[in-house]
């Protein structure tokens, strides 16, 4: 790669510091690896020391009961959709925003954004209002006798809502600093359009768009509030993992909760430990 | 459009040469992207716009400003703002420590900076209720000094600030990163102290990450609803704008639910717009 095509360095070389007061300075590690301690890791510890607090076998009651199940394969299910939808949206909008200038661009990054500042809650709320009871696609919604409020397409549609910049937002940057240069070449050199892609952009994108797509799964999996609000709650058919956790809150083993919180929690270290990898990869390449 | 792209085209004279660009796929990629866009970002938010507009006025702002509304406004606001203070405080000595030290664990304490964020905020708010309960693992010891973390406006704050953190360690940390230290060296040679360099030096070049980082956690807090159903006990004192709604649409009061989204929406492009600025400021200080 051409290093003045580069703006900034995204090496994370260690800037040389100067000789701080060794007092100082432990005394602030010490405070921000207890404040972690406390504040991060023991929230994570308390989940799984919850979840068996009771024992193996009440655990795996309640992860086997069939509504447990049914809310893995719903999560699943709504995670497979949703993401690899936006992860071509967030392929298509890339290339339009990294490669080319137009006018508007600046609305558009803005309006990418929009769905980052909108409460979940109130992302429900819009699909109500759109496709519910009295919404304003109700009458055509009925006369096909299509149901998407409180049933698995609203929860897809609130999913991807909630989602959808975090493809987008991690590939931009990704491409703004790979210019065209390479794609150029390839299309002098004879490549198709598709063919450059697969061949040239993609490559060199890919751990971009693979981190892009961790977060947003993450985030697909674990989304509480817009779904809520479009689920109905139906329990067994539309309750995803989260909803399941809540439910479970307010019955009488107070281990059972903590039991279908393992498997997210779980979710998020994988998540954690697949962008640490994923950093490290790009870091390696570059 | 090319024409316009070559004139408006910022980038160096290397471009401006070029005749024009000669990257297939700009029209198959705009179009998809404003199409998806369009589906589902702007067409729900019309309908709430479209909504709104048909309900009566009077109604609408009778729902929005009465005093169960106003008093969820002022703690999610106010629990948002402490939440972001606190976040803007451990998050810059996050950030600080992270990059400026090596230490035993540093990769260890960078990880875990994440979990907030990709742990399901239903599973943090769970979690944290518990720790923070009379028989949990801290409330055990906070509560006979009074501090109640469960079930209490505290417990708003300790939620909100949890899942505000990444936020603010994230957005400082690359700043930090490409700090120059021959500023610094320089401020030492000149014989500044360590303290005057960080406060004169150091300081004011990581305001605006810093102010930009407590911004996008309190954008993240306002909207928060996950870690909240479980924390707050669904009591009266601790009800937030959010909850407000769910408990409308619960009793499908469709104008009291989009009276609150609407102010709730103000918030939030109001803080957006403030951010864009901010960025754009912070900008200025990025250029070589």
């Amino acid at each position: 790669m051409n290093p003045a095509s580069v703006p900034h360095s995204p090496l994370r070389a260690a800037p040389v510091p100067l000789p701080e007061q060794p007092l100082a300075k432990w005394l602030l590690i010490a405070v921000a690896v207890l404040f972690s301690a406390v504040f991060l890791l023991l929230p994570l510890v308390n989940v799984f020391y919850q979840a068996f607090s009771s024992g193996w076998a009440l655990y795996w009651k309640a992860l086997s009961e069939p509504d447990t199940g049914s809310a893995i394969r719903l999560t699943l299910l709504v995670a497979g959709i949703s993401v690899p939808l936006n992860a071509a949206f967030g392929l298509a909008a890339s290339w339009a925003i990294a490669k080319f200038d137009f006018r508007g661009k600046t609305l558009l990054l803005t309006l990418l954004d929009l769905p980052f500042s909108i409460s979940p809650v109130v992302a429900g709320l819009l699909f109500v209002l759109l496709f519910g009871a009295g919404g304003l696609m109700a009458p055509w919604l009925e006369a096909h006798h299509l149901k998407i409020i409180f049933a698995i397409p609203g929860m897809v549609l609130a999913t991807i809502f909630v989602t959808f910049p975090y493809v987008a937002r991690e590939l931009i940057p990704v491409m703004q600093t790979q210019g065209r240069e390479q794609e150029e070449a390839a299309l002098t050199l004879g490549a198709g359009g598709w063919r450059t892609f697969w061949h040239v952009t993609l490559p060199s994108i890919k751990w971009g768009l693979f981190y892009g797509i961790v977060l947003c799964n993450a985030r697909a999996m674990g989304e509480f509030g817009a779904v809520f609000v479009v689920s109905g709650h139906i329990a067994g058919q539309t309750d995803t993992l989260p909803l399941r956790v809540e439910k479970l809150y307010y019955e009488f083993d107070p281990a059972a909760p903590f039991a279908v919180a393992t498997l997210l929690a779980l979710l998020a270290v994988a998540t954690v430990v697949l962008k640490a990898f994923l950093e490290w990869k790009s870091r390696r390449e570059t | 459009m090319r024409e316009a792209s070559l004139t408006r085209s910022r980038a160096a004279g290397v471009e401006s040469a070029a005749p024009s660009n000669p990257l297939p796929g700009f029209r198959l990629t705009l179009g998809f992207t404003i199409f998806y866009l369009t589906i589902v970002v702007l067409a729900p938010i019309a309908a709430l716009a479209l909504k709104a507009l048909r309900l009566p006025w009077s109604q609408l702002w009778e729902l929005a400003t009465n005093q169960r509304a106003l008093a969820a406004y002022a703690l999610s606001l106010g629990a948002s703002l402490a939440a972001a203070l606190v976040n803007a405080l451990f998050g810059s000595l996050l950030a600080w420590v992270l990059v400026r030290y090596r230490f035993p664990g540093r990769r260890l304490l960078d990880g875990l900076i994440d979990f907030p964020f990709a742990l399901p905020t239903a599973v943090a708010g769970l979690t944290l209720a518990d720790l923070f309960s009379s028989h949990g693992w801290l409330g055990q010891f906070l509560t006979p000094l009074g501090i109640k973390g469960a079930y209490t406006r505290l417990g708003v704050v300790i939620a909100l600030t949890f899942v505000g953190l990444p936020f603010s360690v994230r957005t400082l940390q690359p700043v930090l990163e490409s700090l120059d230290t021959g500023v610094e060296e320089a401020a030492a040679c000149l014989g500044a102290s360590r303290f005057r360099t960080f406060a004169s030096v150091i300081a004011p070049t990581l305001l605006p990450a810093i102010l930009t980082g407590f911004g996008l956690s309190f954008a993240r807090a306002l909207g928060e609803y996950g870690s909240i159903v479980f924390i707050s006990g669904n009591l009266p004192k601790t009800e937030i704008a959010p909850t407000l709604i769910v408990m409308r649409l619960d009793q499908y009061d469709y104008t009291g639910a989009i009276a609150v989204a609407l102010v709730l929406m103000i918030f939030s492009f109001g803080l957006l717009l403030t951010l864009n600025m901010l960025q754009g400021w912070a900008a200025k200080f990025q250029e070589p």
